[in-house]
């Protein structure tokens, strides 16, 4: 009997949270995430603000999503968004999620105008709204990575 | 338009639940299967096109795996759940130009383990894990990401039009109730709406029953001029129409990817070259990775309007004795997952006649759908069981 896998990705328990790594492209995202910054791309030439990347999995965006410029830099967003979609996970996927379910995924949109994946926290699954402000906050994952998520934000 | 290509051959391995082969093994089969329902053999094949998914088989060393020669069209094509519908597009365009006249296109995957569970495997989305921005996805818990993504979309769809679970129980139900007059079926117990909402929840807005299955196996379809076709074992499959669409997702504000797909103009494309409209259609095979996928390709194609996708299909009108027949074999949700190749394969079953206790008296055009990502390719295929329509 053999015993190689037939599914090479197939994968074994992990046992805590899996944490990005940083690496090059990525730094000056985690950089100013632990400095309290929502870093994400800007076109220099038309000023359009876009995620860094076009997808999961995938490098960073190499041009401009309006104008096509290749020419595009990191800056801050302000943090301040609405949300745009959520859903609440059910299914354990990894022992390391055991305890958090239900937990929320969620969609916002910074008012940049830039869609984002995140968690909602600081706020019942139950209450959570399309629409509704919410507020960047950087949850400590690692001493090199802090996590963005969004909580509700009450406006002055 | 009439049409210059068909399927005349259709191999189906066994489906779901088969262990210890490789997909390669399955690939193999499902074309032999597909040869010998043409009266073809492998020399008279001169065009392998096959359909690439996360395995590591499905590549075109295939060809050599299973020792065809003499090939003049080869590929591996991926856009995902739509790819079925391109491979037939490129086949037809590709025999039309006399750069091939017989053509296998070929899906086969292996993704489940004999002890395994599927979100332990290809879908659960670890294979993302890792490096940079990529390690945010799951950092935020978004396992299966196919899931996830298509739970969003369905969220949005009910924010803004008030579509209910009872309406997307309706799909699964009446598929299931085609499932159980399909002998490959892997759902073969009768399902009620009370089963459909009491099934656990995935991801909300999903429930266990919104979601499609995973299988091994494989699927082949021989693709031939029309010509041809007329002098060969089973009733000819013409291909009528064509189109794709992939309308983009730029993950900015003003846009609504996960609710306005590119079926709109895919089965604009394909309707145009078919020369038909809605009304001539007497089955639909459309993909189904959820339930969701149903009624919002029922709504782009036109079917009913924006948004009235939950109402047109709350009747119970896609399953068996309803008015517009959809998904007869059971689909993915309820039959068996091979990506585009579900609703091909049933498509061509209705168009054949062949489909037994569930076969329709009415089955001369089936618009067939393919669906990749979330949402993000889309492709459309006319089949008919005539040159023209």
């Amino acid at each position: 009997m053999s015993t190689i896998p037939i599914e090479p990705e197939g994968v074994l328990p992990s046992p805590a949270k899996p944490v990005p790594v940083v690496d090059a492209p990525s730094r000056p995202f985690f950089d100013g995430a632990l400095a309290g910054r929502l870093m994400v791309r800007r076109c220099a030439s038309c000023g359009t603000w876009m995620w860094p990347t076009g997808g999961i999995g995938m490098p960073l965006r190499p041009r401009c999503i309006a104008c096509f410029s290749g020419d595009l830099e990191w800056a801050a967003a302000s943090g301040r968004a609405t949300l745009y979609s959520f859903v609440v996970m059910h299914q354990v996927y990894d022992p390391a999620f055991a305890d958090d379910v239900p937990y929320n995924i969620a969609i916002v949109e910074l008012e940049e105008g830039v869609r984002m994946m995140t968690n909602v926290v600081d706020c019942p699954n139950e209450e959570l709204k399309i629409g509704m402000p919410l507020e960047v906050i950087f949850e400590q994952a690692s001493d090199e990575v802090a996590l963005p998520k969004f909580k509700p934000r009450v406006d002055e | 338009m009439t049409a210059t290509t068909a399927i005349v051959g259709l191999g189906l391995t066994e489906m779901g639940k088969v262990y210890g082969r490789t997909i390669t093994d399955f690939a193999g089969e499902a074309i032999a299967l597909a040869l010998e329902d043409a009266g073809l053999e492998k020399a008279d094949l001169d065009g392998l096109l096959v359909n690439a998914n996360s395995s590591s088989e499905m590549v075109p060393m295939l060809q050599l795996s299973l020792g065809l020669e003499n090939l003049t069209l080869v590929n591996a094509m991926n856009s995902a759940g739509s790819t079925a519908g391109n491979m037939l597009q490129w086949a037809t365009q590709a025999i039309d130009a006399g750069q091939a006249t017989t053509v296998a296109c070929v899906y086969a995957d292996a993704p489940l383990r004999e002890g395994g569970s599927a979100s332990e495997g290809r879908y659960s989305g670890r294979r993302f894990s890792g490096d940079g921005l990529a390690g945010l996805s799951l950092a935020y818990g978004a396992y299966g990401p196919g899931n996830v993504g298509y739970a969003l979309a369905l969220r949005r769809h009910m924010h803004l039009f008030g579509t209910t679970h009872d309406q997307l129980g309706t799909i699964a139900v009446g598929q299931r109730k085609w499932a159980l007059m399909n002998p490959r079926a892997q759902m073969r117990k009768p399902m009620t709406l009370d089963d459909y909402h009491a099934s656990r929840w995935i991801v909300e807005p999903l429930h266990l029953f919104d979601c499609c299955l995973v299988s091994n196996g494989g699927v082949a379809v021989i693709v031939t001029s029309a010509e041809r076709a007329r002098d060969l074992k089973q009733p000819p499959v013409y291909l009528l129409g064509f189109g794709q669409a992939a309308p983009g997702d730029n993950q900015h504000v003003g846009s609504e990817p996960g609710v306005n797909t590119g079926a709109k103009r895919s089965g604009e494309l394909a309707l145009r070259m078919a020369g038909i409209e809605l009304a001539d259609v007497d089955v639909l095979e459309l993909y189904d990775c959820y339930t969701y996928t149903v009624l919002v390709t029922l709504e782009d194609y036109g079917f009913c309007a924006k948004g009235e996708g939950g109402a047109f299909v709350e009747d119970g009108k896609l399953g068996p004795g309803g008015s517009l027949p959809t998904n007869t074999g059971g689909g993915q949700l309820s039959s068996y997952y091979m990506w585009g190749f579900t609703p091909l394969s049933e498509g061509v079953i209705q168009a054949r006649g062949q489909g037994g206790e569930r076969q329709l008296d009415k089955h001369d055009v089936v618009l067939v759908s393919g669906n990749g990502g979330v949402l993000n390719w889309h492709s459309t295929t006319v089949l008919s069981t005539g040159p023209a329509a």
